[in-house]
């Protein structure tokens, strides 16, 4: 039972960063700008995130800390997110080169910036976050010890950004706007509807959502950061075409993923899988070959939003 | 006369938008270098710009040898876009061609001296392609957006050459693959004695008959015209009788097939490098992306694109002189690639103006 606790705990580590970050690939492509960029916007948001905690963790510690953290993380996705809201919104650039830019330019402003401070690419921080059990969630049986005990504050801040995408997506006129903008700009514009506003908005939360990501994924999983996050923001990409740009079907995606990647890190605890020494590679890779299978089955009937990667030119053709 | 004359605008002004994107990089990066430490930002920058020629005939050897595979991985990039895809999955297919051509040049010692190198090279031209089979099928068949098929691809490439190498050639004690057989390392072909001291080889002979091949094969073949056209207007091409979706995969794995050999010609190199074993994407796949937005899409554009890039990573390394860290150079391409996207539409609105112009005339 004990193995069950850890791997689910395990998984709610991997998901979280995957959840938030395939949300905020959501919002951008719901408005109808493709952003290929989350992987740098994770890095950039985890690089400022942490040097944050590491520069304040002498005067603050603890919850407080993580959450002026994440903050700083989202601010820092935003003002990220602005480099490709500007390209693809008012010059119509495209995106997907724009976005390939942004995920050049993150590690390696990260890289220069931390050796220009510290002399070293890692930037190190003291892990004060883990919280051994929530006050009296953490004692229920069962639930308690799977999602109570061991746990990030973050977790409970990636739930909460679930369950709000949700509702402004699909129970606001904001969230109709910005539907509308990615389906058909044109029809939008015509009854009044301000498109670039709407695509800068939907740009800049998935700036946020990027940035929170970026140290959600970080904070947990080690204690320094490497201006690298392996990989996550293509993941959350193909977490979020999974989830049918949908923030239901977004977390069963990201869940999955996030079993997977908790195999292919734990595989040895669990006796079964141990005992069939399959290579650490297969659980690794898994998650992109079902990927790309689901893609093929599901690529003609997609709900991909009709207008997204296409610039939008007021009064244009 | 008066079309030949707009053609000749078009072209110069495509050239000059790469250059805008360049000097923007270049300048930008002046920036970032007086930001973070303005006593020494002028020698930096120095270093950046004359970079490529601090060693003479030694450094032009070593600038034109790095160049090799981000050439290979731009005509890549450049060959795909011309079909209307965006082959961003060149890090896959260029470490499966590395992989398998290191594989054949540790194993396949059987091989006679000239043909072994060959062989390699083209298994990894090989693996580049089958590589990007998937993707295409998937785009062309299945509809599947090729830039994320192509991602995935990505990770699946870096882990199953990891995997392959830590089965079939590994070096476990520096955790990288073995090091290929003499017979197997790119001949010198009087490079050593034209550029004395560097590390340039037969591959560069390689990569300038590639660029010839592609050149006559994208504007002299019915093949080229055929996968233009494709680019330009898929509806158009279809009704025109093209089979579009078979020229899709055709390109998109001649494509891959090209990043594979750049993959195949950087490990076969005999300067020692060999691929560790890491999670880590191959950087070359990506550069592969600026050398071909810097270079027009053409295959000579980019074989400068690649050079002026390489040019600049050299630059780089000397501006640690200085302090600074090698990154800078990471970010100026980045941000030269920025400004490149949206070059194209600077371009057309200085076309605008002039046809504009020509009008009222």
């Amino acid at each position: 039972m004990n193995t069950l606790y850890f791997l689910i705990q395990q998984t709610m580590l991997f998901s979280v960063p995957l959840l938030i970050v395939a949300l905020g690939g959501m919002f951008s492509e719901r408005s109808g700008v493709w952003n290929v960029a989350l992987e740098g916007t994770m890095i950039i948001g985890g690089f400022s995130g942490i040097l944050f905690i590491s520069l304040m963790q002498d005067k603050m510690h603890g919850q407080l800390l993580l959450l002026f953290g994440v903050l700083i993380a989202a601010l820092a996705g935003v003002v990220f997110m602005l480099l490709h809201a500007f390209a693809s919104i008012n010059l119509q650039a495209d995106q997907t080169v724009s976005g390939t830019a942004l995920n050049m330019f993150a590690p390696a402003f990260a890289i220069f910036t931390a050796r220009m401070i510290r002399g070293v690419k890692q930037i190190p921080f003291d892990n004060t976050f883990r919280m051994e059990k929530v006050p009296l969630l953490g004692d229920i049986p069962v639930i308690g010890n799977m999602f109570f005990q061991n746990a990030y504050l973050t977790t409970y801040i990636g739930l909460g950004i679930l369950i709000l995408s949700s509702i402004v997506l699909f129970r606001t006129r904001y969230g109709l706007r910005l539907r509308s903008c990615g389906e058909h700009p044109k029809a939008a514009d015509s009854v009044g509807i301000n498109v670039y506003a709407m695509r800068y908005s939907g740009v800049l939360i998935s700036g946020a959502l990027g940035g929170i990501g970026g140290i959600v994924f970080v904070v947990p999983t080690s204690t320094e950061f490497n201006a690298t996050v392996s990989g996550y923001g293509f993941l959350a990409i193909a977490v979020m075409i999974f989830g049918q740009w949908i923030p239901k079907k977004i977390l069963f995606a990201s869940l999955f993923f996030g079993v997977m990647k908790t195999l292919s890190s734990a595989y040895g605890a669990i006796p079964f899988l141990a005992a069939w020494q399959i290579p650490t590679y297969f659980y690794k890779i898994v998650p992109y070959i079902v990927t790309l299978i689901v893609l093929a089955f599901t690529s003609k009937s997609s709900k991909e939003p009709r207008a997204s990667g296409q610039p939008y030119k007021k009064g244009g053709k | 006369m008066k079309i030949r004359g707009f053609f000749e605008k078009e072209s110069t002004l495509s050239v000059l938008g790469s250059v805008c994107a360049v000097i923007s990089g270049l300048l930008i990066s002046f920036i970032i270098l007086l930001f973070s430490d303005s006593s020494n930002a002028l020698a930096g920058f120095g270093s950046i710009l004359l970079g490529g020629f601090n060693g003479g005939l030694k450094g032009i050897g070593n600038v034109i040898f790095q160049a090799i595979p981000i050439i290979m991985t731009g005509l890549a990039v450049a060959l795909a876009f011309r079909t209307g895809v965006f082959n961003i999955g060149t890090a896959g297919q260029f470490i499966m061609g590395a992989f398998t051509a290191v594989f054949i040049g540790v194993k396949w010692t059987f091989l006679p001296a000239g043909i072994h190198w060959i062989a390699a090279l083209l298994g990894g031209f090989i693996a580049g392609a089958v590589w990007a089979f998937v993707p295409a099928v998937l785009h062309a068949h299945f509809q599947v957006n090729a830039v994320v098929s192509a991602i995935m691809m990505n990770y699946v490439g870096m882990y199953t050459a990891n995997y392959l190498i830590t089965n079939t050639v590994y070096n476990a004690a520096k955790n990288q693959s073995k090091a290929v057989a003499a017979t197997a390392v790119a001949p010198k072909a009087g490079m050593n004695v034209l550029f004395p001291g560097s590390s340039l080889n037969a591959g560069i002979i390689v990569v300038i008959l590639v660029v010839i091949i592609l050149q006559v094969l994208i504007s002299k073949t019915v093949f080229g015209y055929e996968i233009k056209a494709c680019g330009m207007n898929r509806q158009a091409s279809l009704y025109a009788g093209i089979s579009a979706k078979k020229r899709l995969v055709q390109s998109f794995m001649f494509s891959g097939g090209l990043a594979g050999l750049g993959g195949a010609l950087a490990y076969l190199a005999g300067d020692g490098k060999c691929i560790s074993v890491v999670d880590v994407l191959a950087g070359d796949g990506f550069t592969g992306i600026a050398v071909a937005l810097l270079g027009l899409n053409s295959p000579v554009g980019a074989l400068l694109a690649g050079l002026l890039i390489s040019y600049l990573e050299v630059g780089g390394f000397y501006t640690q002189v200085y302090k600074y860290p090698v990154e800078i150079i990471d970010i100026t391409i980045a941000v030269i690639v920025y400004f490149g996207a949206f070059a194209v539409l600077v371009k057309g609105m200085i076309r605008k103006l002039l046809q504009r112009k020509g009008g009222k005339e």
